[in-house]
């Protein structure tokens, strides 16, 4: 390891970190600043770090300068952190991010809803790590409003539609299903119409926008089961049944009678390790895993156990998915396998030539990722990403491969495949069999492009 | 999880055995938790309708009587015939008295055809009578009788002209709109993306059969869609929602947020903060009036006091029948502020 005093101008340059466009931790850059970055000019404040060096030449200050400590201010001087008293314990009781994490919170798609009561807001996939979401982030959508709901208001239901299904139609409180034997399992929740904006061209500039209507949480329940059974379903003329929310919306799906009976379906309450949110269902919720997110009813206050499907508003005139012959697909629910690089991703731009981690994530709702694989060059060639553990059914895996940037124009894509074979379509193949006005289910392979200047936008490559 | 040995078993079994026949213990799966739901309280919950019409209400209502409840309760957000986009989607339009004869609705088949109204869509007229009796109105969901929800549903039909004018819908001539559907075949079952076999019987193949090619997999790179630049500023300041560290930066696209957030007039934010801007906006009729119309309304009139009353205490009439709901959580400093800026023309900044 060098010391001090042998450090050379060139090195101390690197120390200063100057070839970044960004002073960090300020964040500030001047107008004649950002032209230069924008006109291509990457190495402006190595430049201007030498223009300043050579005017401060004067005799006088050389001999100052030459005395003086070299290296990193941030190093050689003593900082208020390390030099004055911090804040005491519990100085916020509910902790919150860093003052400096401010950009990084759901944010809403202008333009794309009128009323923000009947919206939607997306999670800032560009500066998440790893595969679980923080609570405060989960995207949402809401139908009419949200609510924070008395827990001890809160009742769940469970009939049948007809006296055929069950032996025993029931009502619990959070006290009597928060005593019944519980089960925390991770899971990704995605909207049905996630990337929906992106359907017949390119609408959106980053990945919070194209794909930010997912979130993975480990959610804590009951299983839909044990209580069916603890009403004493008849297993055999159950088919389907019926989750309705507890809101202004009352919302209902349809679910199948064998994902419940897989044990899968999850009453929950809990949610990475707390309380469910209240813009997430607080205090109860249904976790449908590997199905979109409209089923995973909020503020959920009643099952109901039947043999025919319902054809409610959100299964017969949305979330249904318009084919080219003009007939739509209805009870699509399924997630099938998708991936996205989400950084470097749109609307962000690379500091410097050099290596990156390409990292992104990859998710399908028939079982685990097997492989994902990524592209450089528009497609023509892949490579095989890492997957980072843990890799689980029905949930959020993480990627990384490395990159070393040349300073040319690439194009980024990933392609995942799931434990079953299947393998994410790029654009043509799904356009060819879909048409682009099916808004929902749209899990094309993303491309993201990098000019020369670093920056990185978003395109569709067919 | 624990591993016996097979005379291990047995012996659990015998003491298992014996402990039961000493005391009548509970299985641990009979857990006496929750209680049966009384009858009164099945009636309040279970609300839903089948495309089967199980769970039907009995009840009726007139082409008539629904515009007039329509006028009062719906048109504000959905227009006075069902078409307005202002707010939602539009209920109305696109369809044709051919497709009450095909059942399948033939401007779904045109790629240029603008938008796609709930009419053209839904196949089913039990799913509309379900929706409006448990969603609608959106700022008052619940609040119609079953009667109320025949009438709104009856004129809904006479507006997509699948009904006649002096139609009145009750759970027996619902059945025969049923057939005039004019999307009733619209639907397919036929695709991979529903987790079960319950509709085919069978497991579906997914509709794209992609291969995970490795080298040399096509002849060219063929960028079909860009974002335009003018599009990039259309989320704002990019910068503004990047990390400040890492190996990557947010492109600046637009005034940093703090900048913005200078130049905003206060009683802007306090509006938004407030909850204000749910129903209303500053130039464009939402669910409740724009502000603008309100500040034209009142020109040169002396009414900061009633506004402030209508603020608190709520009120309807003046702009439809839509009413305001009472703000009860407001400041009066606050809402004397509020009052003001939208006697002003709600100014931005």
């Amino acid at each position: 390891m060098r010391r001090g005093s042998d450090i050379d101008q060139e090195a101390l340059a690197k120390a200063a970190n100057p070839a970044r466009i960004r002073k960090a931790p300020e964040n500030f850059l001047g107008a004649g600043e950002i032209a230069a970055i924008s006109g291509g000019r990457r190495d402006f404040l190595r430049g201007a770090f030498a223009a300043a060096a050579a005017l401060g030449a004067s005799a006088a200050m050389a001999q100052e300068a030459k005395d003086a400590p070299k290296g990193d201010e941030m190093i050689l001087k003593p900082q208020p952190w390390a030099t004055t008293l911090g804040q005491p314990v519990a100085a916020t009781p509910y902790g919150l991010p860093s003052k400096y994490e401010g950009g990084l919170i759901r944010r809403q798609s202008p333009g794309l809803t009128q009323v923000a009561g009947a919206s939607v807001s997306f999670m800032p996939l560009q500066g998440m790590f790893g595969i679980i979401t923080p609570s405060g982030l989960h995207f949402e959508r809401h139908h009419q409003g949200w609510y924070d709901i008395d827990p001890n208001k809160h009742r769940f239901m469970i009939n049948g539609s007809g006296p055929e299904f069950l032996k025993k139609q029931k009502v619990y409180t959070l006290d009597d299903l928060m005593r019944l034997p519980p089960v925390s399992r991770m899971h990704f929740i995605e909207c049905g119409a996630n990337t929906g904006m992106e359907w017949g061209n390119v609408a959106v500039p980053t990945v919070q926008y194209t794909h930010g209507m997912i979130s993975c949480s480990e959610y804590t329940g009951v299983p839909l089961r044990t209580l069916l059974e603890d009403c004493g379903v008849d297993w055999k003329k159950a088919k389907f049944v019926l989750a309705e929310g507890g809101d202004g919306s009352a919302m209902t799906r349809t679910i199948p009678i064998e994902l419940v009976a897989s044990g899968e379906v999850i009453v929950a309450y809990g949610m990475n390790g707390e309380m469910l949110r209240p813009e997430n269902g607080y205090p109860l919720r249904l976790v449908v895993p590997g199905v979109q997110g409209v089923s995973w009813v909020k503020w959920l206050r009643r099952i109901e156990v039947g043999d025919k499907p319902w054809a409610t508003k959100d299964e017969a005139v949305h979330y249904i998915d318009l084919m080219p012959n003009g007939q739509h697909r209805q009870y699509t629910s399924i997630h099938e396998a998708k991936s996205v690089i989400t950084s470097p991703s749109g609307g962000q731009t690379l500091l410097d030539k050099g290596f990156y981690n390409v990292t992104g994530l990859a998710w399908s709702g028939r079982g685990k990722i097997k492989r994902v694989d990524v592209s450089f060059d528009g497609g023509m060639n892949w490579v095989e990403a890492t997957l980072q553990t843990p890799v689980l059914s029905k949930c959020l895996t993480r990627f990384n491969v490395a990159w070393n940037w040349d300073g040319k124009q690439a194009i980024l894509q990933s392609r995942a495949t799931d434990e079953t074979g299947y393998v994410q379509p790029g654009y043509r193949m799904l356009r060819e069999v879909r048409g682009s006005r099916s808004i929902y289910h749209n899990n094309a392979i993303q491309s993201w492009k990098v000019v020369e200047s670093g920056d990185v936008g978003n395109v569709q490559v067919l | 999880m624990f591993r016996f040995s097979k005379p291990a078993l047995a012996q659990v079994a015998f003491l298992a055995a014996a402990l039961a026949a000493a005391s009548p213990a509970r299985a641990l799966d009979d857990f006496g938790l929750g209680r049966a739901a009384t009858p009164d309280e099945l009636k309040a919950w279970d609300i839903d309708v089948r495309p089967d019409f199980a769970g039907l209400p009995k009840g009726s209502g007139s082409v008539s009587d629904g515009e007039t409840i329509w006028e009062g309760k719906c048109a504000a957000c959905h227009g006075t015939f069902g078409e307005s986009n202002k707010v939602f989607m539009p209920l109305i339009g696109g369809v044709t008295k051919d497709d009450v004869k095909t059942g399948h609705v033939a401007s779904l088949m045109r790629p240029d055809f603008p938008g796609r109204t709930t009419f053209m869509k839904v196949a089913t007229v039990s799913t509309i009578f379900d929706y409006i009796r448990r969603a609608m109105p959106w700022n008052a969901p619940k609040s119609l009788s079953n009667d109320q929800v025949y009438a709104v549903l009856a004129y809904l039909l006479n507006l997509s002209e699948i009904v006649p004018d002096d139609f009145v819908l009750n759970e027996e001539t619902i059945k025969d709109v049923q057939k005039m559907m004019p999307n009733r075949n619209g639907m397919t079952y036929d695709h991979a993306m529903w987790p079960s076999t319950a509709f085919s019987g069978k497991p579906e193949k997914p509709d794209t059969q992609a291969k995970a090619c490795m080298k040399n997999c096509k002849d060219k790179v063929e960028v079909a869609s860009t974002l335009p630049d003018y599009a990039l500023p259309s989320h704002g300041n990019i910068a503004d929602q990047n990390r400040l560290v890492g190996q990557v930066r947010g492109q600046t696209t637009g005034p940093s947020a703090a900048e913005a957030a200078g130049k905003k007039h206060p009683v802007a934010e306090l509006a938004e903060a407030s909850g204000c801007l749910a129903c209303h906006a500053v130039d464009t009729k939402l669910v409740g009036p724009s502000y603008a119309d309100v500040a034209q309304k009142y020109k040169g009139q002396d009414v900061a006091a009633k506004l402030a009353k209508k603020i608190r205490e709520g009120g309807e009439g003046v702009w439809g029948d839509v009413a305001m709901p009472p703000m009860a959580d407001i400041k009066d400093d606050d809402i004397k502020k509020l009052v003001a800026w939208i006697l002003e023309g709600a100014p931005s900044k």
